[in-house]
């Protein structure tokens, strides 16, 4: 029984202590201020030392909350206990106003340390900002010595970020904005590999933030991801087989009801039975865009211009549902294998693969004769770094030039093979694996010039507007209907879709190209009106010649009687009726003839005609 | 590209009847073809280029016409190649065609279809399932147990004496699977 009543005392006693402890915490404070109610204050500086306390000395908690003048308490924390409080009491009891003018002078210090401290801060986060210094000529002359520092490299990226997005408060006196900008640039081309020429392009298109997270995007893979082919099989079937094999997989997004996105998986991707059946294709997402938005139907006649390795035809093949007629053309021999392979691997059966340079596809195929064109097109390939990085510093201003100039007359034949009078088509679907402005706005911007063309809606809206306006060049408004795709936005390689349809067969443009303010067309214009005003007919054949010249270098079909680029000179053709071939030979030949007696007579009189 | 002569007609469909069987007339004469943009359905041709034998729609012919020799490639479906020694065999890119009209058929257990994925022959241990009826040297189409076709050959053994052969044996000698396309593409 003894022994019963003593565990229930323990017991008893084990939790009324820990409450007792609470208790006499809390009831501490209200004592203390009971005991020492003169002022606020010290309340609570004893609150503040008691914390204090507290927190610095947890073993001395015990000691702190027996400082209530517990009975209970003493049982357990007995010596110690009994020891501190008694002299706590003594304390409070006989000195209270020492306490009190110990008090104040902590408080005051207290306001003191906390005035210093904010100063000190105050002056700490100066000296962070003005410690960003650009660095000197001297200091960039040793870091080209020595090997490239990349922590202080991407230290100095993210400064100069910081910056420039606050310039006005941020900036270094006596530095320009410029100056940043070209650090940053230099910094850039460093730390990630790029060439002076890229950098310069990306700075000039896109404002700093987004540049650095295109930069960032292009050093991360993009996803793998398959496109089902429906001639054979339907997404969900497929998703299922490949659940099974163990490929951990989605479906693409929401705008593509046959794609997939792998995230990983236990067998190869490129090597399942059910790859080598042809079930699905490994494509890349922004490669379902072009076919996408040129929307075949069945029993069209459709040309895919750079065809190889057959993502784009196989998946036209499958939206016609092998109907119509696809003529698929790769100009690189090397590249037909695989072209081939995949055509018959995907069970396509309407297809026929010739190996043409694209810009001779009208001489084959002849004019007006299809009625929709994809022209997926070379280019400089500055849209998949992601993919390659040597496009880092492999392209120069040359290469982007090439390409541009590839690409416009790629254009103009894919133009010249479609028939606007086509029942359900008429349509030329451009698109490029780039984001250069050169390539893609400036191509479309030339193609509306020099055909009777206009921009469509492409159907893709999650993409962004193309330029209308890029530093000096000023493009057709339409072009806001054309659009690009960026990693850092639709996480896609930097993609590039325009939509045209082709208003009429004629291979001029009736109306007066618009807004444009470039350069070009100011001396042609004058020129132009210099020549009505002048001897108007040899003037004007020679001007014709010239350009006809031209337009054959690009154009092998015949040309009605030149291109007209001078307004008044068009105006006046479209009020004629145009004279037929023949008719177009004989007045020709008989211009000749007096160009030829013009010539001779002015050398005869000693002047020159022209 | 021009159509095949006397002698190169009768070694293409002698390989076909192998594998088609009574199904050839089908193929050659009455298949309904949707390709090219005409409205009404046309029929399929043989053309040869380069060596190879192209199962192709009348209307992609007329339309391939213009196209120089030198730089066509392909047309519709490749169904075989003539080697060197003016010999018909049949190639993997007619597998769609072949497995749409097989007469005879072979399943394999899905434990040997990668085997039979890297070139190798059937072995009795990996069969599933085979139709009746097939005599020695028939053309056998392969399938995977889901009805997904692997590629075809020339059965070694007939139906019966398959019954009774040891797991080992080769029951169908392979001559082409889809393996091909990732193993040998520059050879196809």
């Amino acid at each position: 029984m003894g022994a019963l009543k003593n565990k229930t005392k323990t017991k008893s006693q084990n939790p009324p202590p820990r409450k007792k402890l609470k208790k006499v915490l809390i009831a501490n404070e209200p004592e203390k201020e009971d005991l020492l109610s003169d002022s606020d204050g010290m309340g609570e500086v004893e609150e503040h030392e008691e914390s204090d306390e507290e927190e610095l000395e947890f073993n001395s908690d015990l000691d702190v909350s027996s400082d209530g003048d517990d009975p209970f308490a003493d049982d357990i924390l007995k010596g110690s206990g009994d020891d501190e409080g008694s002299d706590v009491d003594s304390d409070s009891d006989s000195d209270a106003s020492d306490i009190e003018t110990k008090a104040r002078a902590i408080d005051e210090e207290n306001a003191r340390v906390e005035e210093e401290a904010e100063a000190e801060l105050q002056l700490n986060i100066k000296e962070e900002a003005d410690e960003f210094q650009l660095p000197t000529k001297e200091e960039l002359e040793e870091e080209v010595h020595r090997p490239p520092d990349l922590s202080n490299l991407q230290r100095r990226i993210k400064e100069i970020v910081r910056v420039l997005s606050n310039f006005k408060s941020l900036r270094q006196d006596g530095a320009t904005r410029k100056d940043y900008v070209d650090q940053l640039k230099l910094d850039l081309s460093s730390y990630y590999g790029y060439n002076e020429f890229l950098i310069e392009a990306l700075v000039e298109m896109f404002p700093i933030v987004e540049l650095m997270e295109l930069i960032e995007a292009f050093e991360k893979p993009r996803p793998i991801s398959l496109r089902t082919n429906t001639l054979k099989t339907r997404r969900r079937d497929l998703a299922g087989v490949l659940l099974n094999r163990g490929v951990n997989l989605d479906p693409l997004s929401k705008w593509s009801k046959v794609g997939l996105v792998v995230y990983d998986s236990q067998v190869p991707i490129g090597a399942t039975p059910e790859y080598m059946a042809g079930y699905y294709m490994l494509q890349s997402a922004s490669s379902f865009l072009p076919v996408m938005a040129l929307a075949p139907q069945e029993k069209e006649r459709i040309v895919d211009m750079a065809a190889a390795p057959g993502g784009k035809t196989t998946y036209i093949a499958a939206l016609m549902k092998n109907s119509g007629i696809i003529y698929a053309n790769e100009m690189k021999e090397s590249r037909l294998k695989s072209l081939t392979a995949n055509l018959h691997r995907m069970g396509v059966t309407n297809t026929i693969v010739c190996n043409y340079d694209g810009r001779e596809l009208t001489k084959v195929l002849g004019n007006n004769t299809v009625d929709r064109v994809l022209l997926d097109a070379p280019c400089s390939g500055t849209g998949v770094i992601s993919k390659d990085e040597s496009v880092k510093t492999s392209k120069s201003a040359l290469d982007i030039q090439n390409c541009a100039h590839l690409q416009k007359q790629l254009i103009l034949a894919a133009i010249d093979m479609v028939d606007a009078n086509s029942k359900s088509g008429g349509y030329i679907v451009y698109s490029t694996c780039s984001i250069m402005v050169a390539e893609n706005e400036a191509v479309i911007d030339y193609a509306l010039k020099k055909r009777d063309v206009k921009l469509v809606p492409c159907g893709l809206d999650f993409g962004r507007p193309g330029f209308i306006r890029f530093r000096e060049h000023r493009f057709h408004t339409s072009l806001e209907k054309t659009r690009r795709f960026y990693p850092h936005v639709h996480n896609m390689d930097g993609f590039f879709v325009a939509k045209l349809k082709k208003m009429s067969n004629s291979k001029q443009t009736p109306n007066p190209y618009e807004p444009s303010e470039e350069v070009e067309q100011g001396p042609e214009l004058m020129e132009s009106n210099g020549q009505n005003n002048g001897d108007g007919d040899i003037h004007q054949h020679s001007k014709k010649k010239e350009v006809a010249k031209e337009h054959r270098k690009l154009i092998n079909g015949s040309t009605k009687g030149g291109k007209g680029e001078n307004p008044p000179v068009m105006e006046k053709r479209t009020k004629r009726k145009r004279p037929s071939r023949e008719e177009i030979a004989r007045i020709r030949e008989e211009k000749r003839q007096a160009l030829r007696e013009a010539k001779s007579k002015g050398k005869r009189n000693g002047g020159t005609v022209d | 590209m021009r159509p095949l002569d006397e002698k190169e007609t009768t070694l293409v469909f002698d390989k076909l009847y192998k594998i088609l069987g009574n199904n050839l007339q089908k193929v050659v004469m009455e298949n309904p073809s949707h390709e090219g943009p005409d409205q009404n359905p046309g029929h399929y041709c043989f053309r040869l280029q380069k060596n190879r034998v192209y199962y192709v729609s009348e209307s992609l012919v007329k339309r391939a016409t213009n196209i120089k020799r030198e730089k066509l490639v392909s047309m519709g479906t490749q169904i075989g190649k003539f080697t060197k020694g003016d010999k018909f065999h049949l190639t993997i890119q007619g597998l769609n065609l072949l497995a749409a009209h097989a007469k005879h058929k072979v399943w394999l257990k899905p434990t040997s279809e990668m085997s039979f994925l890297y070139g190798n022959s059937v072995l009795k241990g990996g069969l599933g399932r085979i139709t009746e009826n097939i005599q020695v040297n028939d053309g056998v189409v392969v399938y995977s147990m889901a009805d997904v076709p692997l590629g075809f050959g020339v059965a070694a053994k007939s139906t019966q004496d398959c019954r009774k052969m040891d797991p080992n044996g080769i029951v169908v000698h392979h001559h082409a699977d889809i393996g091909e396309y990732l193993r040998m593409e520059d050879e196809l």
